[in-house]
C-alpha cells in the first residue's frame, strides 16, 4: 500500500463577503456579493517532495497557502494532513509543530523589537521543546549555523540583517519546532537574484537533510522549475493544470500555461517579436461562466462558454492533469517545449 | 552620431550624520538618439538613482557632487529648478515603477494629458484633447474616445501602467527614462507592456534609459546594457554580449545565478555574502571581498572600464599590466 500523503486536499474552496455595508446594500437594492478566492481545488503532497502551486496575483494561490495551514477556515471541501482532519490536527500541539510557514516579506515577518535569538526560539519555547536556557540556547546556535549564520548572530536585531539573512532567519524559525512539513509563500519574491540562488539551493539542501516536503507558492516559473517535483497552474481560484515539473516545461498543455511560459521575457530572445496573450485576467467577484479562461483564451468555443471544464488526464501526455475542453477533444497544438528554443540554455527571468 | 544623453563621471553623495555617502561613483555612459540603453544591478546598486539624476529628481539631501550629464550637447546637471521642469516632460520624459504615484487620483486621464500637452507643445484645448485620445488609442486603450474621462481609479494596473506611458509619451521628448515600468505587473500584462514600449521607441525614434532588476526584460528591450554594483558601473556593452559572454566576474556570477526556465539545475550558482553597505565600501574593487578571482591589485586600486573583448569591464583581469588576466583577455592580446 503506497504512504499516505503528507497533505491532501479536496475540493477546497474559500468566498470571501465583500459586499457593501448592510444599509447602503439595502439602499442601492442590491445583494450580497462574493469573492471566490479558491473554487475547487484538489491534489496531493508526497512525503519529501515538493509541490509548487503558480499562477499571477489574485489566482489563489496564497489563499490555498493559508488555507493548508490553518490561517482560513474553508468555505467548502477538506484538508487532511497525514490522513486526518486539519482541524482535529490542529488541535493537538505536537500536530501543529509539524508544519510551518516561510513569508514573503522578511521584513515584515520578523518582531523588529526581539533579538533574533528569541525570534528562533519563541517556537521552541511555545512547544516546550526543551528543558532549560542553556539546552534552548545551544538548539538556537545549531538552528542558526544550518542555515548559514553563525549562533553569535542571535544577539543582534532583524534590522542588522540584509534581506537574504533575514530569510534565513525566517527558515531557522520555521525549523525550530522540527516540521515535517513546511508552506513557502513567495519565499524569494523580496530578494535579489543573487541572493534568491542562496535560499533556493539552502531550501533545497535542507529537504535532502531532513526530508521536509514543501508547498511551494510563487509566480516565477523559472524559481519553481529549479525546486519542484509537480508544479499546479492556478488561474483565477482553480487549477487549470497540475503535471509533474518536467513535463509542465517539455510539453506545457493547457492554453493559459502555455501563454504563461510564452509572456517571460528571455535571455535567448533577444529582440524577437513576441505575441503576447490579450487581456486581462478576469474580476473573481464575477468570473466568467464555464471556463474561467475563456475570454483569453484561442481555442475557446461554445462549450468552453458553458461548461466548466475537470481536471483530466490530457491527450498524449497522461501524466498531466489538465482542465480544458480543447486539449480534452484534440482541439489544441501539439504540444512543444518551453521557451522553444534552447540554443543557448539560458533562459530566464527576474534578477 | 552624436550622443542624446551623455553622463560623465557622475557622482552623487547623501550627506548624513555619520558622514557623507558616495551613492554613485564615478558613473559614465552614452545614450544614443534611438538607443534603449538597459541599467541593470540589485537593490541598492544606484540604477534609480543614476535615472532621478538624469531628470533632476534626487531626493534631498542627496545631491550631484560631481560629473556632468549633457543633453544634445547641453549641460543639464547644474540648471536651475524652473528651467529643469521645463525639460523634464518636453525632453525627458518619466515611468516609474508604480502607476498609481504617477497620476493625480482627482483628476480624469484626459485632463491630466492635455494639461501636458498643452503645457509642453502650447496647442490649444481641442487640439490637445484630440491628440489626448490619439494617445490612449496608441497605448492600446479600448474604446479611448470614451475612456479619456475616466478616472485612474477605474483603470486594471496594466491599464494604468498605459495611461503613464502615455503621459511620458504625450509632450514627444527626445529622452524616456523608465524606472522599473513593468515589475509591478503580471508577467502576461508585463509583456504587454514591453511590447508597447519597444514598438513605441522604434516608431518614433525615441531613445530609452531602462532600469529594471529583471535581466529578461533587458535582453528582449534594450540595445546595451549597463550593470552596477554599488554605485559603479561594473560592465557595459551590447546585450547580446553581455548576457551570452559576460567578461566582469560579478556579472558572470549575476548571470549565473539567475534560475534557468528550460532546464533543472541540481545546485543554481550563488555569489556568496552581499552587495556591501554605501557605508562600507571596500577600497579597490567594489566587488573584490565576494570576487572568485580577486588579486593584489583588485584590494588597492579601483579599476576603471577597459576594453574586455565586446563589452567594457570595470576589472584589473583586463589590464595587460595586472599580474593575472582573463584567459580570453590573453587569447585577444
Amino acid at each position: 500500500m503506497a504512504e499516505t500523503p503528507v497533505l491532501e486536499v479536496e475540493d477546497l474552496a474559500k468566498t470571501f463577503d465583500v459586499s457593501r455595508p448592510w444599509l447602503q446594500r439595502v439602499l442601492a437594492g442590491e445583494g450580497r456579493r462574493t469573492l471566490r478566492a479558491v473554487d475547487g481545488v484538489s491534489f496531493d503532497i508526497p512525503k519529501g517532495t515538493t509541490l509548487s502551486l503558480v499562477g499571477e496575483s489574485g489566482c489563489g494561490k496564497s489563499t490555498v497557502a493559508r488555507l493548508v495551514v490553518g490561517l482560513y477556515r474553508p468555505s467548502r471541501g477538506r484538508v487532511l494532513f497525514e490522513g486526518v482532519e486539519l482541524e482535529r490536527a490542529r488541535a493537538v500541539a505536537e500536530q501543529r509543530r509539524r508544519m510551518q510557514m516561510i513569508f514573503q516579506d522578511p521584513y515584515a515577518s520578523l518582531n523588529p523589537r526581539w533579538r533574533v535569538k528569541d525570534i528562533v526560539a519563541e517556537p521552541i519555547r511555545a512547544f516546550g521543546l526543551v528543558k532549560g536556557a542553556a539546552e534552548q540556547q545551544e538548539m538556537v546556535g545549531r538552528l542558526l549555523t544550518q542555515v548559514g549564520l553563525s549562533p553569535a548572530d542571535g544577539e543582534k536585531f532583524p534590522h542588522e540583517f540584509s534581506g537574504g539573512q533575514r530569510q534565513r532567519i525566517s527558515i531557522a524559525r520555521a525549523l525550530s519546532s522540527n516540521p515535517d512539513f513546511l508552506v513557502c509563500d513567495e519565499p524569494t519574491s523580496a530578494l535579489d537574484v543573487s541572493v534568491q540562488a542562496q535560499i533556493l539551493n539552502l531550501m533545497k539542501d535542507l529537504q535532502q537533510r531532513l526530508g521536509l516536503t514543501y508547498l511551494f507558492i510563487s509566480h516565477n516559473l523559472s524559481v519553481v522549475r529549479q525546486v519542484s517535483d509537480r508544479i499546479g497552474v492556478m488561474y483565477l481560484g482553480r487549477l487549470v493544470e497540475l503535471s509533474p515539473a518536467e513535463t509542465l516545461f517539455t510539453a506545457p498543455r493547457h492554453p493559459y500555461t502555455r501563454a504563461l511560459m510564452e509572456a517571460i521575457p528571455d535571455l535567448d530572445m533577444t529582440g524577437r517579436q513576441r505575441i503576447p496573450v490579450g487581456g486581462e485576467v478576469p474580476s473573481p467577484i464575477d468570473p466568467p461562466s464555464g471556463c474561467p479562461f475563456h475570454p483569453r483564451c484561442p481555442l475557446a468555443n461554445d462549450r468552453c462558454k458553458a461548461e466548466r471544464p475537470a481536471l483530466l488526464p490530457a491527450r498524449g501526455t497522461p501524466e498531466s492533469l489538465t482542465a480544458c475542453h480543447a486539449v480534452e477533444e484534440g482541439r489544441d497544438p501539439p504540444p512543444r517545449p518551453a521557451g522553444m528554443d534552447q540554443r543557448m540554455g539560458t533562459t530566464a527571468t527576474a534578477l | 552620431m552624436a550622443p542624446l544623453l551623455e553622463v560623465r563621471d557622475l557622482r552623487v553623495e547623501f550627506p548624513t550624520r555619520r558622514g557623507t555617502l558616495t551613492a554613485l561613483d564615478g558613473v559614465s555612459f552614452d545614450i544614443a538618439p534611438g538607443e534603449v540603453l538597459g541599467m541593470v544591478g540589485e537593490s541598492g546598486a544606484g540604477k534609480s538613482m543614476t535615472g532621478a539624476a538624469i531628470i533632476g529628481l534626487l531626493e534631498p539631501p542627496g545631491r550631484i557632487a560631481g560629473g556632468e550629464i549633457r543633453l544634445n550637447g547641453k549641460r543639464i546637471d547644474n540648471l536651475p529648478y524652473e528651467q529643469m521642469r521645463r525639460i523634464r516632460g518636453r525632453e525627458i520624459g518619466a515611468i516609474f515603477q508604480d502607476p498609481l504615484t504617477t497620476l493625480n487620483p482627482l483628476y480624469t486621464v484626459g485632463r491630466q494629458l492635455v494639461e501636458t500637452i498643452q503645457s509642453n507643445l502650447g496647442l490649444d484645448a481641442a487640439e490637445a484633447r484630440r491628440r489626448a485620445v490619439h494617445w490612449l488609442e496608441q497605448v492600446g486603450i479600448p474604446a479611448a474616445a470614451q475612456r479619456v474621462d475616466s478616472y485612474p481609479h477605474e483603470f486594471s494596473g496594466g491599464m494604468r501602467q498605459r495611461v503613464v506611458i502615455a503621459l511620458a509619451l504625450c509632450a514627444e521628448p527626445k529622452l524616456i527614462v523608465a524606472d522599473e515600468p513593468t515589475t509591478a505587473l503580471d508577467v502576461s500584462i508585463q509583456a504587454q507592456v514591453i511590447t508597447l514600449l519597444k514598438g513605441l521607441a522604434r516608431d518614433k525614434g525615441t531613445s530609452m534609459m531602462l532600469v529594471t532588476h529583471d535581466m529578461g526584460v533587458i535582453a528582449e528591450t534594450a540595445d546595451r546594457v549597463a550593470v552596477m554594483y554599488a554605485g559603479r558601473i561594473a560592465e557595459i556593452g551590447p546585450v547580446r554580449e553581455v548576457v551570452k559572454h559576460p567578461k566582469h566576474p560579478y556579472t558572470r556570477g549575476l548571470m549565473a545565478s539567475i534560475p534557468p526556465l528550460d532546464r533543472r539545475v541540481e545546485k543554481l550558482a550563488q555569489i556568496d555574502g552581499s552587495m556591501p553597505r554605501l557605508s562600507a565600501i571596500p577600497p579597490g574593487c567594489a566587488f573584490n571581498p565576494r570576487c572568485p578571482e580577486v588579486f593584489g591589485r583588485c584590494r588597492v586600486e579601483r579599476p576603471v572600464l577597459l576594453e574586455a573583448g565586446g563589452t567594457r569591464a570595470a576589472c584589473w583581469l583586463y589590464d595587460p599590466a595586472s599580474e593575472k588576466r582573463a584567459p580570453e583577455a590573453m587569447r585577444h592580446g
